[in-house]
């Protein structure tokens, strides 16, 4: 009953990668992004902010299409970066992985962003007093401070790719091996006679890991707030 | 020396404000809104001012005119803010070491060990910050800053979130800051007793402007000044020399005013030492008579100089007392039927006990310890802030 065959097997191992990458190569410019959203006063602030929480809203398969216009072999950006780059997104993991991470971008975006809100700016003051220039006062406090917000973010958009599927299967379709992801598994034996015990198991892998990762960013928020205590 | 000129605009306030000082330890003292933060976060830094002439020691930090701006991380200008902020996720230890790690290892000045010492923050130093009391918060903020090597030390009303007992604990170290390090402090503040005991130079503010700045005893003594200052607190201050104990009383003797001022005991000190009085205008009296059967023990006789211009039904005076100066608070009552008018000669009366009692536990604990440094001695019996006393840095 618990031995995985070798197609579910492959089903889970994809899905923790996908979400993996979809996850941390999103952090650097989701960090930058929350950044700006906190702490930006520009132009176009309300436009960027609209595009950033766009794929909370929109139907997961409507965003799946659009990426399929954009990074498909014969949309404008696929196009581009398949030419000069060799890196290609349509009907690959690394699709899948793609599609995982704007899908997950809103969730990381607003939980470092509400976490940058409430630093205190003063104590980024008093850093600077102290000598430290601008990218010192980001690493050695802003960052620091951050970081349960960044850990949170990381958390939720890993859990949204692990579940993620309606533009996953539009994007990249839902190929066992390359794209076919946890969810999409799970779909595919829901849809075939005897899939069911299947579709049992990895329905119980999906909710392990994904309380799993629950239970991991408790455990890091407890030890980063002990550390920090609730000062002020 | 430093030489401030600032105008700068905060929505509807305006900041314009210019002095220069070459003090120990300069007050900004005016009343809350007077423009004291904004002026100290400029010359700090933290607001990029419309128009400034700022340096300090010669070496110009702002100068809009010539699109001059250092940037506050190339200042080294310290800055205690009121309410600390010291890094909540690093310890007592880091946090010290925070600015020393980014000042070049040449320029370092203080050694990190001399800091702790002076500060008595060395059994706190694995501690993180939410774990300190207000003042224990403080002196490390205060160490913080002094690590990082400053030209100028900035005070941001560094007592005003402590209670009574913390000030008390916290006031000695800020008097003894001076003379250890020589670091010139620009020391925020609206309370007269802490700035009496501190601060050597003065720049009074009110609305966004400076009103006067001289010697702190000089401000002190100037009746004018009087709504611009604390009104309760208003007292002159004076310096005095310990002229001897009297151990069967408990007293301890200063000359002031070519007479003697008795006071309550203070430990820990040799005659001939040099203290500053802060004797607050409601605690004098005045008689036209040498007065007889008065328990009082200070009788000082004086002149009255000037008469203030009366607030309700309270005159506050000027006396000339042997060349230095008293200021009393009377009623406008007892002036009209004692008939005093400038010139008139008077005996100004002091309680000694209404230097205050509070402070003298500390320092026959003092007295008993091996810690030789001065503990000052409250001038006053309030329960507020008001310490009057402290001992001349010099022989401290």
């Amino acid at each position: 009953m618990f031995t995985l065959t070798p197609e579910e097997q492959a089903a889970v191992e994809l899905s923790l990668r996908v979400s993996l990458w979809a996850t941390v190569t999103s952090l650097p410019a989701g960090l930058f992004v929350a950044m700006l959203l906190s702490r930006g006063k520009f132009w176009g602030k309300s436009v960027l902010n609209g595009i950033v929480f766009l794929p909370l809203v929109l139907p997961p398969v409507v965003t799946g299409y659009v990426l399929l216009l954009l990074f498909g072999r014969r949309g404008p950006l696929g196009a581009l970066l398949a030419n000069n780059f060799g890196i290609v997104f349509a009907f690959r993991w690394t699709g899948a992985a793609l599609a995982c991470a704007v899908m997950g971008f809103p969730l990381l975006v607003r939980a470092m962003q509400l976490s940058i809100d409430s630093v205190d700016r003063g104590l980024e003051d008093a850093a600077g007093t102290l000598g430290a220039n601008p990218v010192w006062v980001f690493l050695t406090v802003t960052l620091p401070l951050i970081l349960p917000g960044i850990i949170a973010g990381m958390i939720l958009s890993f859990a949204r790719a692990m579940g993620e599927f309606g533009a996953t299967i539009t994007f990249v379709s839902n190929i066992p091996g390359e794209t076919q992801t946890l969810p999409s598994a799970i779909y595919t034996f829901t849809q075939v006679p005897g899939g069911d015990i299947a579709a049992f198991r990895l329905t119980v892998i999906a909710i392990a890991v994904s309380m799993f990762a629950l239970l991991i960013s408790e455990a890091i928020g407890y030890v980063v707030g002990r550390r920090m205590g609730v000062e002020r | 020396m430093i030489q401030v000129e600032v105008q700068h605009r905060l929505g509807s306030f305006d900041l314009t404000a210019k002095f220069a000082s070459d003090g120990r330890v300069t007050a900004l003292f005016g009343r809350s809104g007077s423009g004291k933060t904004s002026l100290v976060n400029i010359i700090g830094g933290l607001i990029r001012p419309n128009h400034a002439h700022i340096s300090l020691e010669g070496k110009v930090i702002v100068d809009t005119d010539q699109r001059l701006f250092v940037p506050k991380h190339r200042r080294r200008v310290g800055y205690v803010f009121q309410e600390g902020r010291l890094f909540p996720h690093l310890t007592v230890r880091q946090n010290l070491l925070y600015g020393w790690w980014f000042t070049t290892a040449t320029k370092r000045r203080d050694q990190p060990a001399q800091i702790v010492e002076l500060l008595g923050i060395g059994h706190l130093l694995d501690r993180r910050p939410r774990s300190l009391s207000g003042g224990e918060k403080q002196r490390v903020a205060i160490g913080r800053a002094l690590l990082a090597t400053p030209r100028l030390l900035l005070m941001d009303e560094p007592l005003a979130s402590l209670d009574d007992a913390r000030k008390a604990e916290i006031l000695p170290y800020l008097e003894r800051l001076y003379d250890e390090t020589k670091v010139p402090i620009i020391y925020v503040s609206h309370s007269v007793p802490e700035v009496a005991r501190l601060a050597s130079t003065m720049v009074v503010m009110a609305d966004g402007r400076v009103v006067a700045t001289g010697p702190t005893a000089d401000i002190m003594a100037r009746l004018d000044l009087i709504p611009f200052t604390n009104l309760v607190e208003t007292g002159a201050v004076l310096d005095a020399k310990i002229l001897k104990h009297d151990e069967q009383f408990g007293l301890t003797v200063l000359s002031l005013c070519g007479g003697r001022l008795w006071v309550p005991r203070l430990s820990g000190r040799i005659p001939g030492t040099k203290v500053r009085v802060h004797i607050r205008a409601r605690d004098v009296m005045l008689s036209t008579r040498p007065p007889e059967g008065l328990s009082a023990l200070n009788v000082l006789p004086a002149v009255v100089a000037e008469l203030g211009q009366p607030h309700g039904p309270i005159v506050d005076l000027r006396l000339d007392c042997s060349g230095q100066t008293i200021l009393a608070r009377l009623t406008q009552r007892s002036v009209e039927s004692l008939g005093l008018s400038e010139g008139a000669p008077v005996y100004a009366v002091i309680k000694t006990v209404g230097f205050d009692r509070e402070t003298l536990g500390a320092t026959s604990r003092q007295a008993n310890g091996a810690d030789t440094a001065a503990i000052p001695i409250e001038g006053s019996v309030t329960t507020s802030s008001g310490h009057g006393w402290t001992s001349c840095p010099e022989l401290a």
